[in-house]
């Protein structure tokens, strides 16, 4: 046993600290590694990652790039792995079009819209299920999680019947939030559940045994202490919503509801395809959700993965 | 009704001694009314908007034509159209083994990345945050950023794949039918091995150090500690993984709609042209279509749920 490896068994860590693990005892936390730093694991991993973070930006990179091409440069063959010059006309050209901020508008208010009913109604629903005892409770879990899995495609023909007939909705914000919704709540109220299910419930009784009504210690007990939990719900949420490109296809017609991710498809009509306006449109729609990302990695991870361990 | 509901619930506070309830610990059990009305909103919105169109997706799929006021039972009608049709059998074959190979694949280097970012190194943040950025991307947005670079004018790796000789010149990857599949494939490992890999990281994050430890000091090798200890330990989370995905493949939509177009298809976007990009009379077809995935869906969730369930029982056993 090398010197490194009976130091890292008794708790220090590469550089020589004593640091306390995960389990709160001395030692070093997670898997062990290769404790040689330029051992052949080391080098592998680093190419493994370079490659994994090449792969994951590489279409990003193509897409911005394609974005600032002048039509001359777009037609280059072979393609040119970085403009000659950066040119805006994509950009001046999308925000000109008739349907782009239209569409987009659309995304923003509905996205918003359904994100604040999907954690109105998730956080109820939520907070029953983890602090308050009712009949079938297990069975709407279980319908919860499954509507998530639904091919959402069996509910179209039905709610566009519906939306075209008895309540005409087709073409309206409504007939997209109100499908959305069925398709945030189930997150929405996952995330909410283990979160609501991990506070210490000390506090929670101490405002009932002072008086506060169950609603009262929601709002102002356990909304609060939860907050990061309610806000990484909040941004998968609007997530889910901004991505959503089947109920925008199926139950609106034109601009007036029509969410981006449909927008964005007229540059791509079937006889002639705008690469260049398509590209440039492409990157304003995903340029919010990667500063999304970037600022909240930790809470979308913890959001994304909470339950999918612990059930 | 919700004042009454929430008064009577702080009576009955008022009334229970403070003691006695502490002394159960937790939270009173009983809340009375409350938790159906806090339920009410989210139990209504599903059985509307899920639940019954579901069911009623099933009946219009036996009617002639959904859309007239005064439509007729035709029965089976429409699943045997689409059966028959060549298209959707194309669509049917395609979308299973696209299913097949996505979930196979993602799995694989889903549990790679877990394993590469559940190490500590320096770095370690950048790796996660990069894959993250295809998985918050729309579906559809990904596609049209893929069709960039598939594409005969602008596409890198239409001009790659020249270069090897692999395509003729002129040719693309989305011309044939098993590019398509292709070009889907590599855009849905592209967007969703994330998901499978923070997914695989949370479970493997809760599998405490000590037990590589122990099994390091009685010689275990690294490939024994993965297979006897990382593998057994991370089968709930792999499960689950397999499950959100095979659900979430055999109902592909977006890429198909962008790469394969009406040419070639996959059972859900074969289901939505039928309705929407026909004629009128092609809609309750459309909708039976649908219903075939829905089926598709249930199957799979019987199958995986039951091995799931045969797993654990035999684990309970030994």
């Amino acid at each position: 046993m090398s010197i490194q490896e009976s130091a890292t068994q008794h708790g220090m860590d590469r550089r020589g600290f004593f640091r306390r693990n995960e389990h709160g005892r001395w030692g070093r936390s997670g898997t062990p590694v290769d404790e040689q730093r330029w051992s052949a694991g080391a080098i592998a991993r680093y190419v493994a990652v370079v490659v994994v973070v090449f792969i994951a930006l590489a279409p990003l990179y193509w897409t911005l790039i394609t974005s600032l091409k002048t039509g001359v440069e777009l037609n280059a063959s072979p393609p040119t792995l970085f403009p000659h010059a950066f040119d805006m006309s994509n950009y001046l050209n999308v925000f000109a079009s008739s349907f782009f901020l239209p569409t987009l508008r659309n995304s923003v208010i509905i996205a918003t819209l359904t994100t604040l009913f999907a954690l109105l109604f998730g956080t109820l629903c939520a907070y029953a299920i983890a602090r308050m005892d009712f009949v079938g409770k297990s069975v709407l879990l279980g319908i919860v999680l499954s509507v998530n899995m639904f091919p959402f495609i069996a509910m179209i023909g039905p709610l566009f019947v519906l939306f075209t007939g008895t309540f005409y909705i087709y073409n309206s914000y409504l007939a997209l939030i109100i499908p959305d919704l069925v398709l945030t709540l189930p997150l929405t109220i996952w995330f909410l559940t283990s979160f609501f299910r991990d506070l210490p419930p000390d506090l929670e009784e101490s405002a009932r045994v002072d008086g506060a009504s169950r609603l009262r210690t929601l709002w102002s007990i356990v909304i609060p202490l939860t907050a990061p939990g309610v806000f990484a719900a909040a941004i998968l949420s609007f997530i889910a919503v901004w991505n959503d490109f089947l109920f925008g296809l199926s139950l609106t017609s034109d601009e007036r509801a029509q969410p981006v991710t449909v927008g964005i498809t007229r540059f791509n009509s079937e006889h002639v395809v705008a690469y260049g306006e398509l590209a440039a449109a492409a990157i304003v729609v995903t340029i919010p959700l990667v500063l999304l990302v970037l600022l909240f990695q930790r809470r979308i991870v913890s959001g994304l993965t909470a339950g999918a361990v612990k059930g | 009704m919700a004042v009454h509901a929430i008064r009577s619930g702080r009576q009955r506070q008022r009334s229970t001694p403070s003691v006695f309830s502490q002394m159960r610990g937790r939270i009173t059990p009983r809340g009375g009314w409350l938790p159906y009305l806090m339920i009410f909103p989210t139990l209504l919105l599903i059985l509307v908007i899920a639940v019954y169109p579901m069911l009623d997706s099933l009946w219009i799929s036996l009617l002639n034509n959904p859309l007239l006021s005064h439509p007729v039972f035709v029965g089976l009608r429409n699943y045997s159209q689409v059966l028959e049709d060549s298209v959707f059998q194309q669509a049917f074959k395609i979308t299973l083994i696209f299913t097949a190979a996505s979930v196979a694949l993602e799995t694989l280097f889903g549990l790679g990345i877990a394993l590469l970012i559940n190490q500590t190194f320096p770095g370690r943040g950048l790796v996660r945050a990069a894959i993250l950025v295809p998985w918050a991307f729309p579906t559809v947005i990904s596609a049209q950023m893929w069709l960039l670079m598939y594409s005969d004018q602008t596409g890198i790796v239409t001009s790659i794949l020249q270069g090897l000789h692999l395509l003729a010149p002129g040719d693309t990857l989305i011309a044939s039918t098993s590019g398509v599949i292709i070009a889907a494939l590599i855009t849905d490992v592209w967007k969703t091995t994330p998901f499978i890999a923070l997914l695989l990281l949370a479970g493997l994050q809760v599998i405490s150090a000590e037990l590589y430890e122990a099994a390091s000091v009685d010689g275990a090798t690294r490939w024994q500690r993965f297979t006897r200890i990382t593998l057994p330990l991370l089968k709930r989370s792999l499960f689950i993984a397999l499950l959100f995905r095979l659900l979430d493949s055999i109902r592909v939509f977006d890429l198909f709609t962008v790469f394969g177009q009406r040419t070639v298809p996959s059972m859900a976007s074969y289901a939505n042209f039928t309705m929407f990009a026909s004629t009128v009379e092609d809609f309750a077809p459309g909708v039976a279509a649908a219903v075939i995935v829905f089926l598709c869906g249930l199957i799979i969730s019987v199958l995986v749920a039951g091995i799931m369930n045969a797993d654990t029982i035999g684990y309970h056993r030994r």
